[in-house]
């Protein structure tokens, strides 16, 4: 017994440095018939739901433009590299997909944190990377203000989705006295807060309560006691929506009947599962894409996603559906399987409509799109109003 | 005592040999820049859990939050070079410093604890310290700090790692660190014998929370960037699996449990949806196997495989 | 703020606190029991918790069953997961080192999450609501009959497990596991099915933790047990690990904590502030809140 355990774990060990031995001799060369684009997203850890909604997103467009017979009369292979939600690893699934799979163009990561991490192997490869949510303004633009040339973005900045939520609240919901519960572990949220803060007092309103909480919480009551006592006449919650239901919810329940909103984080079917129909009523978000918008293309989209996934579109699977065709028209218009030439492709993308909306780059790689104000109404999305930059 | 002398030097040659012969494989790119950016994480990994492995291995104080202290290192030798503007060599010196200076503080009292307890007050306090980093604007909070220059290479890396490995293994041979073994083996016994046990313990865990600085300096200044995100309770759970996994008390256990699981890592990384499944089974069956880990608390030596190579494992390094 | 309002706030926090707490102390039940026999730190423990939920939402939605036997079948089928645990991982380890066993269980824990994600998606999911929630108004005072539900079952329990450690014939032979393995085999007991068992009881514990917490908060997904399984941990080793209504206590005193740091400092060092409170009672009190000097385990 003893013997053969000593043998097993000998053949584990033999087993394993094979493994590793291999992979470190064979770079796989992309063979001559296909373009490899890759996804650098997060299938494990604290964000994998978003990193598998944009897997679904991508997918379903690859699949798409293959099904028409691929791009330059190729077929298009879509590798995924595993970030673990996590900026170092981000770095390193970069690595993978350029090193050892050398894809042609890269989406994701989702979270700005990693994007920002993972944008210095690819900028330093000459690859273009776009992320379908990492809202962060320095995702594109380095410290000193430079544009980063490789990196590329599908969704708006907190900036401006920041501004434009107080712009609303100032104007259309009458508030004067905003608490803020904010996504302490998202930068994405904390973005948001940010500028909203600062474009809502310099229109004279007042924040009078700025509470947080993390990622994966489940009981908000604690703090919204604490927001209740200061009497606010909004409270605006960038989140996203797994947190952003449970809040909502509880508010409801402990008497805080206040109109509540937040940014696109918020745009899920799931949200009215979780808070409920009748909490989420006089609800408010700003986004910049609906699943219920009315274009032809997102219509055709939804129902080949839910054909294909059973489940209606989020936000993180239509902008990265988006991030693919934007990725694919870039292969088509440069014309060659040529990463600079995809890039300068890319950066001269003007007028091109996606599901989320029209997409033209500015100087700053982040796309020009108007945003939207979403009502919530007995579970359902209304439209309510439309912000142009 | 010359015999001594004469394998250190031995070694230390083979180390050249090794470090040779990887450099060479990288400049010529015959190791591309992925298996780099691996052999690097390796590096890393591998001072990390020879550091874990003089608090849970050799002294026998069961340690789970590790992570704490790397996230100290990686935060503190950035602000040297991003917010201080100042080298890089520095930076690994502070960040080293201030790990270990918080492994002092944090040792002193909570050292009195064992066993699980003292395992669950570490897990404790890793997490303390991640969240009072979260909540710091000044380093960035939860964005995390951002533009910390690439200063760390696969040399920083290797020769860090085997002065570590080589302090260490000489801090063990020396008469704190048969202290720490006596304290392991028996801490009634040993403070029969007139050992203050306190000191030895928090003389370890010290040096353990030094070097784990010292490998979060190399860490943030290699991914560019230093993240709440990276130093969760997770995190400390892989070096203590490494640890484990090579066998506790062993340095040639720590090692190669640090490279194998960082290459299942890597080489999984093909099958994103399985990768922690079948990283978890492996964990699992290895385990079932070899509960005492891969080398027990034995080292690798010429008696163990009549193979040859160096002897305390330092091959392992490279791969 | 002014006196009034102060008490007001506290004594609502309070019921905030107490109501969180609740489900810690589920959790934290089971973790203290298979602790007390086998003197594993189960790091799966949450992910029974987690897979109870999964259960519970299988039972509702698929086999469409209402609220009660939803509840029994997500426990038993977690008790059988429970045994199932226990049997391939965790017997043959038993004379291994603890460090071993506990890698095993991080091991088991990582397997049942992303086991998870690969069945059901990370994405999470909706747990339809079977029993209404009533919101209670007294004197601004605001309760949920959900709340209220959790800490009753919570109470419920925990006398339900103290009656069967201490009154019943397998109680008995628990505490003896407990107390000496070796000695407890050698007067007949049958150590492997006292383990199983002991496994059984706690995972449906977690299990029925698992249901009513999703019922609570209507939302699960695969890895929904990582952070209320190690806080449950740390309220058990509070209460005196190993102790029943140690475990209570000590779950409850988390969630108040957390709640009071939330309401009057900042919800951002909430969980700073309960780990630092498990550090302080175990440097002046290892033995946790209710642990005595000659423990009576289990």
């Amino acid at each position: 017994m003893k013997k053969m355990r000593k043998v097993l774990s000998v053949a584990c060990i033999g087993m394993l440095l094979a493994t590793a031995l291999t992979g470190c001799g064979g770079d796989k060369k992309g063979s001559g018939d296909t373009i490899k684009i890759g996804g650098n997203l997060e299938m494990t850890g604290g964000s994998a739901s978003y990193g598998k909604s944009a897997q679904n997103g991508i997918k379903l467009a690859i699949d798409a433009a293959n099904a028409k017979g691929g791009v330059l009369g190729k077929k298009i292979e879509f590798v995924v590299a595993d970030n673990k939600s996590e900026a170092a690893e981000a770095t390193n699934a970069m690595q993978k997909l350029i090193a050892q799979d050398k894809v042609i163009a890269v989406i994701g990561p989702n979270l700005s944190s990693a994007s920002i991490a993972a944008t210095s192997i690819n900028t330093s490869a000459k690859v273009l990377a776009i992320t379908p949510m990492g809202t962060n303004p320095n995702v594109t633009v380095d410290k000193d203000g430079k544009t980063k040339d490789f990196m590329f973005r599908a969704c708006f900045i907190d900036p401006f989705q920041g501004t434009v939520m107080a712009t609303f609240a100032k104007d259309k919901i009458n508030a004067k006295n905003v608490a803020i519960l904010v996504d302490n572990s998202s930068d994405y949220a904390k973005g948001l807060a940010q500028f909203f803060k600062e474009a809502f007092t310099k229109g004279g309103g007042k924040i009078v309560a700025e509470e947080s909480y993390l990622q994966k919480d489940t009981d908000f009551k604690a703090t919204l006691t604490k927001i209740k006592a200061s009497n606010p006449d909004m409270i605006y919650v960038p989140g996203y929506y797994q947190e952003v239901g449970m809040i909502v919810k509880q508010a409801r329940e402990m008497g805080l009947n206040v109109p509540m909103a937040g940014g696109d984080g918020w745009d899920s079917a799931k949200l009215p599962e979780i808070a409920g129909k009748a909490a989420l009523n006089n609800t408010y978000f700003s986004s910049l894409y609906s699943p219920d918008d009315d274009s032809q293309l997102n219509k055709d989209f939804v129902a080949a996603y839910q054909k294909a996934y059973n489940e209606k579109p989020d936000v993180f699977a239509a902008l990265a559906y988006d991030s693919a065709l934007l990725v694919i028209n870039a292969i088509k218009t440069a014309n060659a399987v040529d990463t600079v030439k995809i890039k300068d492709a890319m950066a001269k993308t003007a007028g091109f409509s996606g599901v989320s909306g029209n997409v033209t780059f500015n100087a700053q790689h982040n796309p020009v799109k108007s945003a939207v104000i979403i009502e919530y109404k007995d579970g359902a999305q209304v439209f309510k109003t439309k912000i142009n930059p | 005592m010359n015999n001594i002398r004469k394998q250190d030097i031995m070694s230390l040659l083979g180390c050249f040999v090794l470090f040779a012969v990887m450099q060479l494989l990288i400049m010529f790119e015959i190791i591309g820049p992925f298996w780099e950016l691996n052999i690097v994480l390796i590096g890393i990994n591998i001072i990390l859990s020879v550091s874990l492995n003089l608090i849970n291995g050799y002294t026998g104080q069961f340690s789970i939050g590790h992570a704490g202290f790397l996230a100290v290192g990686a935060y503190t030798g950035a602000i040297i070079t991003v917010k201080l503007g100042l080298p890089f060599e520095l930076a690994l010196i502070v960040g080293t410093l201030c790990a270990g200076l918080l492994g002092f503080l944090i040792g002193l009292p909570t050292l009195r604890l064992n066993g699980d307890y003292l395992a669950i007050a570490t897990l404790g306090l890793g997490e303390i310290i991640r969240i009072c980093i979260l909540n710091i604007e000044y380093v960035g909070g939860a964005s995390g700090l951002m533009g910390i220059p690439r200063e760390t290479n696969f040399a920083w890396v290797f020769w860090v790692g085997i002065f570590v490995i080589f302090f260490i293994k000489n801090f063990i041979n020396s008469a704190p660190g048969r202290s720490c073994l006596a304290i392991r083996e028996n801490e009634i016994a040993a403070e029969t014998m007139g050992i203050d046990t306190t000191k030895y313990k928090v003389m370890a865990f010290t040096i353990g929370a030094a070097f784990a600085g010292t490998a979060g300096v190399l860490f943030s200044h290699y991914f560019y960037i230093a993240h709440p995100a990276s130093f969760t309770f997770m995190r400390s759970f892989d070096i203590l699996t490494m640890v484990v996994l090579g066998g506790l008390g062993s340095m040639s256990g720590a090692i190669t449990g640090a490279v194998l699981l960082t290459g299942i890592s890597a080489f999984l990384a093909e099958y994103p949806e399985w990768r922690m499944v079948i990283y978890s089974i492996t964990l699992i069956v290895l385990m079932l196997y070899r509960p005492q880990g891969l080398f027990g608390n034995k080292e690798l030596s010429l008696k163990m495989f009549k193979l040859g190579g160096d002897n305390s494992g330092r091959t392992a390094e490279g791969k | 703020m002014d006196m009034g309002s102060f008490l007001h706030q506290f004594v609502q926090q309070l019921i905030n606190g107490v109501s969180l707490g609740s489900i810690y102390a589920l959790i934290a039940l089971g973790y203290t029991m298979i602790y007390g026999i086998i003197k594993l730190i189960n790091f799966a423990h949450g992910d029974i918790y987690m897979l109870g939920a999964y259960f519970g939402f299988v039972a509702t939605t698929m086999l469409g069953l209402s609220f009660l036997p939803a509840l029994v079948f997500a426990m038993a089928a977690a008790a059988v997961a429970g045994i199932v645990i226990e049997r391939v991982a965790y017997r043959p380890m038993r004379n291994a080192p603890r460090i071993a066993i506990l890698i095993t269980a991080i091991g088991v824990s990582f397997f049942l999450e992303y086991g998870m994600i690969l069945i059901a998606t990370p994405q999470p999911r909706t747990f339809p609501a079977v029993f209404d929630a009533t919101v209670y108004n007294v004197a601004g005072l605001v309760i949920n009959s959900q709340q209220i539900v959790i800490l009753g079952s919570a109470l419920v329990l925990m006398a339900a497990l103290t009656y069967i450690v201490n009154h019943t014939k397998a109680g008995k032979a628990m505490r003896a596991v407990s107390f000496d393995m070796d000695a407890a085999q050698l007067m007949g007991i049958n150590i492997d099915k006292v383990i199983s068992m002991t496994f059984a009881l706690g995972s449906s514990l977690a299990a029925a933790a698992g249901v009513l917490v999703s019922i609570y908060y209507n939302s699960i997904d695969p890895l929904m047990g990582m952070m209320p399984g190690m806080k449950a941990f740390v309220a058990a080793v509070l209460g005196g690990i190993g102790i029943i209504p140690g475990a209570m206590l000590g779950g409850i005193i988390m969630g108040v904590v957390e709640a009071m740091v939330s309401g009057f400092f900042s919800s951002t060092f909430r969980d700073a502030a309960a780990f630092g409170i498990l550090i302080l009672i175990l440097l002046y009190k290892p033995s946790g809140l209710l642990g005595k000097n000659i423990r009576e385990k289990v």
